[in-house]
């Protein structure tokens, strides 16, 4: 009977590049300045690394396929580097790699970096891509905002709220997400905005606006991981370890069985309770400090303190409202800016949110530092569209608890 | 048995642009469009052709009959957006009709769809027939054409048995009148004064064929209660009529005012209109016009009554929404280079051999049903998507084309790139079974909300500029909207 992921590996050190519109750097640029950051942080020398992941979803706008560009750009001793693209939760899908790799007992030590140049394209937002041969004659003609913000309308129709009211809480999202990003040096976003900005923005797609969309940016996050022992014989004291590693796939069902009603994520909700099981946390509400989600979209993110089983069905926009998830509020979700502010290059996402959670579980996060360090924070990424996506969630804490 | 026509259909694309739209943006350069700017011209969506107008006429011609009887299909079109590539065939696997019917282009004449129909009356023995006339005609910015022209598509089921309208006969002349021609490898008609088609054409080919059709066939003139003689040329019809002794009353509305001559698709849609009126005994005479003249001769019969409702060439009229917008009618036809942005740029080459593939899936949107579970679901695949179920290889075919949908979730998405931003597109579930995220056409952002009742259409899913091909698929569009009848 397999026992899962819990306490089995530890972080031995993370880096993060500054996220945002780096017309000056390459991505092997962006992959050096996380990489550089973690190994200081691990306390190792680069040949100790064992293993490696190499994270990046749209790999044609830069580096191209396979591991080679991370074992390039980080003059690996080859050893073997396999890259990964599972959507948005390609990062942490990287991480999956890595600490199972570890787990396993394969290596004593591995990285995984996630790395995303996407400000090449020649516009704003995601670019716009072939879906595969068969899926471009059938598939709608929709960006991501286009298919995320479906969410309103079918949320809006289940619970029979005010669209307007709907619409009021995904600004405080954004709002709260911008206040957060004024607090992080690495954010591409460190503006504050007001509710008023974001109501009145110009449409993307209905109902989301201009501000209740994340951009894309460039950057890199990486993390060094091994056993809780070979930590402390490394001489670390404070041990971060990882709680849960969980990924739900759709199959199908929800884009084309008509059990789903589409106000909902449906691969959040199976992946969140798996991923709490395996951390032994039975009251999330009250069990985990802090959350870091995947607010590609402000909707998205109201929705999915639902799916995670954190708000009651029905009840996100009254905590969202209450400022429930606000930095002072009882569970802060994205301290660091999330998506919306600190950015998204797609390939370092995941990564970077288990960065924010290493460094506020060591309470090593600046002005931004939750007075009383975590002890459990929670990783979630959502790739792909509310009908068929790839979500990851993954638990990290302190050792032992 | 009797051969004639077994039922009717049309299409008129609901966008009608209003001609005076058209004369205050050219007037400046040529000020006599201002007399001709009176009423509207319809015109195709962006996502609308020769092809799509073809396959709605044709569904609405089958409302509520049968289509394995169907032994030929026949097009009728000097706009194909395909020069070589059966457009028939492309109709016949929407209408998921089988593989064993034949199929045939005709083109070339403004009366390619009557001398079409002709022949294909007189050839009607070996079962039913599906005659499907459709026009999109390019036409210069500012011309007159661009005035008189309208989009739109007719069809007829032709065969014998019970008849709604009983062949009597036509008759042809064939004369090398050239009142305007189109060259290969151009995009636009080149046209000669209309005094002169008028005098020289129309007023000596059309009343010499009327007089030949009337000697074959024994019919007095004056029993003609509906004629039907497109022309967009003042008081032509009036006046071939008189000269042939057809009564004043007979000749029926050019629809003119409100949807524009639409090319040789035009006999065609004046005979549906006109069958959606004729009463049991009534003749219809039918002509068209191009270098000669074929003139069609029916009998209405009581069979008319007793087929279901369609909506006709009345019901898609009353299916419409008006537009000034000069501008995105020449963006719609290509006669204006417009900046698309920079993701318009992706590359949309079909690869044939899937498409070949999956045609039944792609063209005729047919999908699965678990013979387990009775699921239905599209696409159809190995494995049923019931969580209950999951069962390997049961599914059948299913044709989702005529199920009614609603609609589960939407947006208008302002970001990706449509010809007709914002694309509007959303989750459609089906009644019985069946979901499908689709696009949205011929559709209101205002109007659009979770619940509305859908149907879905045959339309160009994106043109492949790159190598002219143009890629089709199925589209949800408001139910509601094509009621009225």
């Amino acid at each position: 009977m397999a026992s899962g992921i819990r306490d089995k590996v530890a972080i031995l050190g993370m880096g993060c590049s500054k996220f945002g519109e780096r017309w000056d750097k390459e991505a092997d640029d962006l992959m050096v300045e996380a990489f550089e950051e973690a190994l200081k942080d691990a306390g190792i020398e680069k040949n100790q690394i064992q293993a490696a992941w190499l994270a990046t979803a749209i790999e044609e706008q830069h580096v191209g396929k396979s591991g080679i560009p991370l074992a390039q750009a980080l003059r690996l001793p080859f050893i073997p580097v396999t890259r990964v693209e599972n959507y948005c939760a390609s990062g942490t899908e990287a991480f999956r790699g890595a600490v199972y790799a570890v787990a396993s007992g394969a290596c004593d030590i591995a990285l995984a970096l996630g790395v995303e140049k996407l400000k090449d394209t020649g516009y704003g937002g995601l670019p716009q891509r072939s879906r595969g041969a068969l899926n471009s004659m059938f598939w709608a003609n929709l960006s991501a905002p286009g298919s995320f913000a479906q969410l309103a309308a079918a949320y809006v129709a289940k619970h029979g709220c005010d669209a307007a009211d709907l619409k009021h809480a995904m600004a405080h999202v954004s709002v709260k997400s911008h206040d957060n990003g004024t607090r992080n040096p690495k954010a591409h976003l460190q503006n504050k905005i007001t509710v008023d900005t974001v109501m009145n923005a110009p449409m993307v797609a209905a109902p989301l606006g201009l501000f209740d969309c994340c951009g894309v940016s460039d950057g890199s996050a990486c993390a060094i991981v091994t056993t809780p022992e070979l930590a402390k014989s490394l001489g670390k004291s404070d041990i971060i370890s990882v709680k849960a590693l969980q990924l739900a796939v759709s199959n199908g069902l929800e884009a084309q069985h008509n059990s789903w009603d589409g106000s909902y994520f449906a691969t959040t909700r199976i992946a969140s309770r798996r991923a709490y099981e395996e951390a032994g946390i039975t009251k999330p509400r009250e069990q985990i400090d802090l959350i870091e989600v995947h607010d590609c979209f402000s909707v998205t993110e109201l929705v999915t303190m639902e799916d995670l089983h954190i708000s009651p069905e029905g009840g996100a926009i009254k905590d969202v409202l209450d400022g429930f998830y606000d930095a002072d509020g009882a569970l802060p979700c994205q301290i660091d800016g999330g998506l919306k502010c600190f950015g998204h290059p797609i390939g370092a996402s995941g990564l970077r949110m288990i960065y924010e959670m290493y460094l506020q579980l060591l309470g090593r996060a600046g002005p931004r530092q939750r007075r009383q360090a975590p002890t459990f924070g929670l990783t979630h990424n959502l790739g792909g569209f509310p009908h068929q996506n790839v979500c990851s969630i993954s638990i990290v804490g302190r050792h032992g608890a | 048995m009797e051969t004639g026509i077994l039922a009717y259909g049309a299409y008129i694309p609901r966008r009608r642009l209003a001609r005076k739209a058209i004369a205050d943006a050219n007037a400046w350069f040529n000020p006599a469009l201002k007399g001709q700017a009176k009423a509207e011209r319809s015109m195709c969506n962006w996502d609308e052709d020769a092809v799509t107008m073809a396959v709605e006429a044709a569904r609405d011609c089958l409302t509520g009959l049968a289509r394995d009887r169907i032994r030929a299909v026949q097009l009728a079109s000097t706009s194909f957006p395909f020069e070589d590539r059966l457009n028939s065939g492309i109709v016949a696997q929407a209408l998921n009709l089988g593989a064993e019917i034949s199929s045939l282009d005709v083109g070339s004449s403004q009366r390619a769809a009557t001398a079409g129909l002709a022949a294909a009356l007189e050839g009607a023995a070996g079962g039913q027939a599906l005659f499907l006339a459709s026009e999109k005609r390019r036409t210069k910015a500012g011309s007159t054409l661009e005035m008189t022209s309208g989009d739109g598509a007719a069809a007829l089921l032709i065969g014998s048995g019970k008849v709604v309208a009983r062949f009597i006969g036509a008759h042809s002349r064939t004369v090398d009148f050239i009142d305007h021609y189109r060259g290969q490898g151009s995009a636009y008609d080149y046209v000669w004064e209309e005094r002169w088609i008028r005098d020289e054409g129309y007023a000596k080919i059309v009343p010499a064929t009327l007089a030949g059709l009337f000697k074959k066939s024994g019919i007095e003139p004056a029993s003609i209660a509906h004629f039907c003689m497109p022309c967009t040329l003042g008081k032509v019809a009036a006046s071939v009529a008189k000269k042939a002794g057809i009564p004043e009353g007979a000749v029926r509305d050019n629809l003119h005012a409100v949807c524009g001559e639409t090319g040789t698709a035009h006999s065609l849609v004046m005979l549906a209109d006109a069958l959606a009126v004729a009463k049991p005994g009534e003749r219809i005479l039918v002509a068209g016009f191009g270098q000669g003249c074929d003139a069609l001769l029916f009998e209405a019969t009581a069979e008319l009554q007793q087929l279901p409702p369609r909506k006709g060439v009345r019901g898609y009229l009353a299916r419409r929404r008006e537009e000034t917008n000069y501008n995105r009618f020449l963006a719609f036809n290509e006669l204006v280079t417009l900046e698309r942005g920079m993701r318009a740029e992706l590359d949309k080459q079909t690869a044939l051999s899937t498409l070949y593939r999956k045609r039944d899936m792609i063209l005729g949107l047919v999908g699965g049903r678990c013979g387990t579970c009775g699921t239905l679901q599209f696409p159809k695949t190995n494995v049923c998507v019931n969580p209950e179920c999951n069962a390997f290889h049961t599914q059948t075919d299913h044709p989702f084309a005529e199920m009614s949908g609603k609609v589960n979730s939407h947006t208008a998405d302002q970001l990706t790139y449509s010809p007709d931003p914002p694309a509007i597109c959303g989750m459609v579930q089906f009644e019985g079974g069946g979901r499908l995220m689709t696009d949205f056409t011929d559709v209101d952002m205002a109007e659009v909300s979770v619940g509305m009742p859908m149907r879905m259409v045959f339309r160009i899913k994106d043109y492949d500029s790159q190598r002219g091909f143009t890629r089709y698929f199925w589209k949800a569009t408001p139910a509601g909207a094509a009621k009225e009848a």
